[in-house]
């Protein structure tokens, strides 16, 4: 048995089994501005429920087009409001932070617990080790309705992670190398259970840039078992194990696969997708009009605080524009105190609110035709950041940094001493 | 339920962004409606004029990957796609398919023969796929129970407004 069935079944109080459909009570289930508008179409209109048994778990935020750039956001975020307070559920309206990053940092979702998302990168969550699965918006009404749904029970891959971590790397290199190994379907119907001695390395933060990015593999779901660092984070926040599952490996995966870290260097993945991925080395020079510095994928204090310490007591290069989005408002706070803001805005950053803006192409920094950006985000599609012929390279915010202060993409690592 | 119809043949990796791009989500947050005429817009120009109802999509590997945008599965049913053949699907696309639906049918064998155009046939009765132009045919999984009633009944509210609860809770009665 893999975690994520050992938290199924410790939730239902019988055993489930991979592959087998499950009928799961959610602990947590959350929505952003994307797809609350459908949800609540579906409620309302569709089913014409007046109330949801799962209220108190339900949870709402304003984070893709926050705030409203345009009269359709503004006018869905309207209604969502409208909603949140005629069924009870809490909204997290605009500037409180990014869904992903919230749940986490409020102890909103807790280690042993299942959490659903209506947006694909709900298994970030799985970092703290929950079962997080992403889900559709008829799901989340479903789930917000009933306290339940129907769920797929997948099969575990065991990746295990080793070796100390090299300077210049972080956890985005290292799930970039992954996406560029197993591809974007490499995991498709399978969650990750990640183990291994590189974890004692690998802070809350940098694991949920993992499991976020689990999803870029087709991962139903990624989780990390609680361990000292979790256990150490809990204890930090005030926060409690919400249901105490044995993380114990039993061998029951469908793959196991060792990553050896230690031989990682800082890793870019270039347009069109998230599997092409190169070294810096591979990629070094070319130029950047933009650098984006956030997104659920990186935005979080450790981001920030390498940004900064590579920015510190330099200027960001004429060329670019350097957005950085803290992930959430606790983010934002605590790198205004720690000084990171100050740091980044003397060197000719854009301190931008938290918002999924740029890395969705919403607002907040648009490319043009032909443009070019480096972004800590966890998506290089076309035209995802704006214009179809505009491109998007992928890399951890160390690297990002290093770029805005060359115009160019740049070995972090020269900057590190 | 069997389904017969015109094929579009696509490739592997067809995201929801291929299917309906992001913008069009944002833009037309609040009425789905008006994103109808994008649909497929840059992979198949003209899509929304020349498909048909009852045509079926055949599509390679990983159908629907990217986004849990619904609309994706909502617009395709929208425009009278009867179902989706491929060789494998991003989960959440195929949740959101089976919960509005629309029938997701995985096949090893079928989308490798078929070009645009064949005429296909799925019979989720007997468990079948079939390329009725090239004369080739593979079984299929058949549906878990709740699944199987769901996407019978055509998605999982019709099936609430019908007995009044998920196919998983026991009738009260
Ligand atoms: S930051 Fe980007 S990837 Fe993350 S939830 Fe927002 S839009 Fe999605």
């Amino acid at each position: 048995m893999g975690l994520i069935d050992r938290i199924v079944s410790r939730s239902l109080q019988k055993d489930v089994s991979p592959g087998e459909i499950a009928i799961v009570k959610v602990d947590v289930v959350y929505a952003q501005d994307g797809t609350a508008p459908l949800i609540i179409d579906v409620i309302e209109n569709e089913l014409g429920m007046g109330k949801l048994a799962a209220a108190d778990r339900s949870y709402l935020f304003i984070d893709h087009l926050a705030p409203a750039p345009h009269i359709a956001a503004a006018s869905a975020h309207k209604r969502m409001r409208r909603f949140a307070e005629k069924y009870g559920v809490r909204l997290f309206d605009a500037g409180y932070g990014i869904s992903h990053q919230v749940v986490v940092e409020d102890g909103i979702v807790r280690p042993g617990m299942v959490a659903v998302g209506a947006d694909s990168h709900t298994p970030t969550v799985g970092a703290i080790g929950a079962y997080a699965t992403g889900i559709g918006s008829t799901d989340a009404a479903i789930a917000m309705v009933y306290g339940e749904l129907w769920l797929r029970i997948p099969e575990t891959v065991k990746i295990v992670l080793s070796g100390p971590i090299p300077k210049g790397v972080y956890g985005k290199d290292i799930i970039l190398y992954m996406v560029g190994e197993f591809k974007t379907d490499g995991m498709i119907g399978k969650s990750v259970e990640f183990h291994g001695n590189a974890l004692k390395n690998l802070t809350i933060d940098s694991r949920m840039t993992i499991t976020n990015m689990c999803t870029e593999m087709s991962a139903e779901s990624a989780i990390i078992p609680v361990d000292e660092v979790v256990l150490r984070w809990l204890d930090e926040h005030g926060y409690s194990i919400a249901r105490k599952v044995d993380g114990e490996d039993l061998g029951e995966y469908v793959d196991v696969i060792p990553v050896e870290v230690s031989r990682l260097e800082p890793m870019v993945a270039a347009p069109p997708d998230v599997d092409n991925v190169a070294t810096v080395g591979e990629v070094e020079g070319m130029e950047v009009d933009q650098v984006f510095i956030g997104s659920c994928t990186n935005g979080r204090l450790e981001d920030i605080e390498v940004a900064a310490r590579i920015i510190k007591n330099k200027k960001i290069s004429k060329r670019v524009r350097c957005i950085v989005s803290p992930a959430s408002r606790r983010v934002y706070r605590d790198a205004l105190k720690m000084g990171y803001v100050d740091v980044l805005i003397e060197a000719g950053c854009i301190v931008a609110p938290p918002t999924c803006g740029p890395c969705v192409g919403a607002h907040m920094g648009l490319l043009a035709e032909g443009e070019v950006a480096i972004a800590t985000t966890n998506r290089n599609f076309m035209g995802r950041m704006g214009h179809r012929e505009s491109r998007v390279y992928l890399a951890s915010p160390a690297t990002a940094a290093a770029s805005a202060i060359e115009g160019r993409i740049a070995d972090p690592r020269k900057y590190l001493s | 339920m069997i389904r017969q119809g015109r094929c579009w043949k696509l490739g592997d990796n067809i995201s929801t962004d291929h299917i309906i791009s992001g913008k069009y989500k944002f833009e037309a947050i609040n009425d789905i409606n008006k994103m109808l005429t994008h649909l497929f817009e840059e992979v198949i120009p003209g899509f929304h004029k020349l498909v048909r109802p009852g045509d079926i999509v055949v599509a390679g590997r990983n159908f629907g990957k990217g986004s849990s945008r619904e609309q994706a599965p909502r617009l395709l049913k929208m425009a009278g796609i009867g179902a989706v053949v491929a060789k494998s699907f991003a989960h959440i696309f195929y949740r959101n398919s089976i919960n509005i639906g629309l029938p997701v049918v995985i096949s090893r064998k079928v989308p490798d023969v078929t070009q645009n155009g064949d005429v296909i046939e799925i019979n989720l009765v007997e468990g079948y796929v079939k390329n009725i132009t090239r004369g080739v045919m593979e079984p299929i999984q058949p549906y878990p129970k709740y699944i199987g009633q769901i996407v019978e009944i055509g998605g999982i509210v019709e099936y609430i407004r019908r007995y009044g609860r998920p196919p998983w809770q026991e009738a009260t009665r």
